[in-house]
């Protein structure tokens, strides 16, 4: 029975657990949405808002729309200098639109029970040990990716899923990796970026370091995560006040 | 009397119809958008050579004062470049040293609809004029010692779609130019227009009418808004007088339930009469394309031995995945195989038609969207005999369909796509553009330049990158091949085997272009842009 419960909540947890801004806009105004993204937008942005890069519709940040009268002001002005053209949407559409960027693209979103973020913070720092890996702002260590926006870069579910499966919901630049140099040293750390003759990291402890390919003895990248999964040691409850603290994470000032 | 003064000074300026057709000959030049008519993108200069490649440097920037990515091929005339940038602009400029003449600033609508940005691929030239096609689906002709507009025609509604962004091909006393919008429901079509006053000569239609050859492969009145698309410059045999275009994609992209039959002449390459723009023959690579894979690769024209005899053929390295080989004067099928992994066909029938094997909803197909190459040129070397392809490595996608109700100027997809990633979140590349930092990285796809036997399609070597490319390439008759990639690398390759010789790092931005080569004062030149800028180097003196 107990396990019973345990797994209709963490479904729910798993189902519906949706983006910020979700449930604030009627169902309706985000499928009309969806078809104005079609007929106007996927061209650029793509079917998943991140056609143009640096921007994440889907995710934000939206420096220039964080509010939706921006957003609205967006469409209708255009970027100058950019590739954003103006656009004449009728009302209608326009609301309809934003619904939809808004509620993260995802015309079946609804609104959910939301954890504690307090709650949540209390574990992250606590019983999750969070910040012997992560940095969020001036706590915690920087080996593992830095959490301190995270919540605009990552819907809830997809914070939800690294949780409980991190090595599944890895995110391929933040793979550990192990280079060994020609004279013998080995240099363990995260991948930050890479192109076809160089690799830049962060080491295990906590240096950045470029390599060069070519001057290699041995370069190898992991696909299984480092970070344990919460997913059998924290309670279905701690786990969701876990998740709303860390979608809370959004930067200074925020 | 002054038209006709107008027209001979057209054909006997700087530049006449005999130098377009031996522009091989003067390899100081580069006279058109892929160099020479065969679109082989190979030049004889060979100062720059595999012994002193390493020596190149940096002669002279170009920034360009607008954003976005920068698709242009310039042209080289005579020690001046002509080149494009966003959204029309035409700059003359010194070769040698970068330094500016004149900039056009075309005038026109700025509410033309794009589907992936503002882009312009080129120019034309035939006498003393430049030709430009624009985003509001216009030809402009423009004087290329003034920089003044000569004329100005419209090709095409815009508001419905429209727009030309490749560059125009020359031919004789005309200018031919093609149609894009091929997200927009337009009806596609190829057009040539008289020089000296831009009247319209022939036209070609892509999507046939009722009636025409052809329209039995289409069904009610889906021909309409069929799109086959033309953004790519075509190539040009002058002695069989045919000039070969591949065209774009049907309407809608994905919902090919909506346009039952082959929907001839979409993902095909048409060979026309380049004096009357009648179709001699065609080749469709992908009948009823549910996949949005234009034909518009530079359809690449080769003489060599096949099987032992002399013989005149057409090279084309297919979004699709396959490479094939056709007779050019018949528009017989010789050969076909797969370049990269695809699981949409399991081969070709004798007659190059794709035995089709459509993936289960909700199940990846190989190649994806982008497809296995695009419209980044290719580049043949007769030197070598081998082909050389910027391909999109492993890349997937999972396709679905719905219906689409076309409204004018809207976009006209009839479904969606997305690209296979390697977890859930994970970012996948941007297809307009690249930021300084690679988060989605090579697991998902990467780029690379493939050298091809043609004959036998197999791979002679592969050079990988990290990221992907859309960066076309060129062959020197110094056995070296310049490429770049979305890594802002620009690289030199030895063209038999592949070996990496020489590379220059112009930033963390995008090349869009093929490279190209001249030579000014005796002294040869590589030119390449990347993201804003455009780059030439030189041996160092």
């Amino acid at each position: 029975m107990i396990s019973y419960r345990v797994g209709i909540v963490l479904t729910l947890a798993f189902t519906t657990f949706a983006q910020d801004h979700s449930g604030q806009y009627p169902q309706t105004d985000v499928t009309a949405g969806a078809r104005v993204y079609a007929a106007l937008c996927i061209g650029c942005h793509g079917p998943n808002g991140a056609g143009v890069g640096g921007i994440d519709l889907r995710q934000g940040p939206l420096p220039r729309a964080s509010t939706d009268a921006a957003l609205t002001t967006v469409l209708s002005t255009g970027i100058a200098g950019t590739g954003m053209p103006a656009f004449r949407l009728d009302p209608s559409d326009a609301r309809a639109l934003v619904a939809f960027i808004r509620s993260g693209f995802d015309s079946n979103a609804t609104a959910v029970p939301q954890g504690d973020s307090g709650r949540g913070r209390i574990i992250f720092e606590g019983k999750g040990a969070c910040l012997t890996c992560h940095r969020v702002d001036t706590r915690g260590r920087g080996v593992g990716p830095d959490l301190t926006e995270v919540g605009r870069g990552r819907s809830a579910i997809a914070i939800q899923r690294s949780l409980v499966d991190p090595t599944g919901s890895m995110i391929p630049i933040n793979r550990p990796v192990r280079a060994v140099t020609r004279d013998g040293r080995a240099i363990n750390g995260r991948r930050v970026n890479e192109d076809t003759y160089t690799v830049q990291i962060i080491t295990d402890a906590g240096a950045l370091v470029s390599l060069v390919k070519a001057d290699l003895r041995q370069w190898s990248v992991s696909k299984t995560s480092p970070m344990p999964s919460y997913k059998d040691t924290l309670t279905p409850t701690e786990l969701i006040d876990l998740v709303a603290y860390v979608a809370s994470l959004k930067g200074t000032g925020q | 009397m002054i038209a006709i003064l107008v027209f001979l000074t057209a054909l006997v300026g700087q530049i006449t119809p005999e130098r377009l057709i031996r522009a091989a000959d003067e390899p100081r030049n580069w006279l058109t958008y892929s160099g020479t008519y065969s679109g082989q993108r190979y030049s004889t200069l060979a100062q720059i050579d595999r012994s002193n490649v390493k020596s190149l440097e940096l002669k002279w920037l170009l920034q360009n004062q607008v954003a976005g990515p920068w698709e242009s091929v310039p042209l080289v005339v005579d020690g001046i470049m002509y080149l494009t940038q966003r959204p029309n602009d035409v700059v003359a400029l010194d070769a040698k040293t970068g330094r500016i003449f004149w900039i056009y600033k075309y005038p026109g609508a700025t509410d033309y609809k794009v589907c992936c940005g503002a882009n312009n691929r080129g120019l034309a030239m035939l006498g003393n004029t430049l030709f430009m096609g624009t985003l509001d689906a216009h030809l402009v002709a423009i004087d290329a010692r003034t920089g003044r507009p000569l004329w100005n025609v419209a090709v095409a509604e815009f508001a419905r779609g429209y727009s030309v962004t490749l560059a125009p091909l020359a031919v004789k006393d005309k200018v031919i130019v093609g149609v894009g919008g091929g997200e927009y429901g337009i009806r596609g079509f190829i057009a040539a227009y008289d020089a000296a006053n831009g009247k319209e000569v022939w036209r070609f239609n892509t999507i046939p009418a009722p009636g025409e050859p052809g329209s039995d492969t289409w069904s009610g009145d889906a021909w309409k808004n069929g799109g086959g698309s033309l953004w790519v410059t075509g190539t040009y045999d002058p002695a069989l007088n045919l000039t070969y275009w591949g065209v774009g994609n049907p309407g809608p992209d994905f919902n090919p339930a909506q346009r039952p039959g082959d929907n001839l002449y979409t993902d095909s390459v048409v060979a026309l009469n380049a004096d009357s723009g009648k179709l001699q023959w065609h080749f469709q690579f992908t009948p009823n394309d549910r996949y949005d894979w234009d034909s518009t690769q530079v359809p690449v024209l080769v003489d060599t031995t096949w099987k032992g005899v002399p013989a005149k053929l057409l090279m084309l390295a297919n979004r699709n995945g396959f490479f094939y080989v056709l007779d050019r004067a018949s528009g017989k099928f010789l050969f076909g195989k797969p370049f990269i992994k695809v699981n949409w066909a399991s081969g070709l029938d004798t007659n190059g038609r794709p035995i089709q094997t459509p993936q289960p909803p909700g199940s990846a197909t190989w190649p994806g969207q982008q497809g296995g190459t695009s419209w980044y040129s290719p580049s043949y070397s007769p030197r070598t005999g081998l082909f050389y392809i910027p391909t999109w490595e492993e890349v997937s996608g999972v396709f679905t369909s719905q219906p689409a109700q076309y409204q004018p100027g809207q976009l006209y997809w009839g479904g969606n796509f997305r690209t296979t990633r390697p977890a859930p979140d994970a970012p996948t590349a941007p297809n307009i553009r690249r930021g300084p930092i690679n988060n989605w990285t090579d697991e998902p796809s990467h780029g690379a330049v493939v050298a091809l036997d043609p004959h036998t399609g197999e791979r002679k070597w592969t050079f990988p990158m990290y990221d992907l490319t859309d960066a076309g390439i060129l062959t020197t008759a110094s056995d070296l091949v310049f490429t770049g990639g979305r890594e802002g690398y620009f690289q030199a390759l030895d063209a038999r085997s592949g070996e990496l010789l020489w590379k220059a790092s112009l930033g963390s931005a995008q090349i869009m272009m093929g490279p190209i080569t001249y030579e000014v004062e005796g002294k040869q030149y590589v030119s390449v842009i990347c993201g804003n800028v455009m780059a030439t180097f030189g041996l160092r003196e």
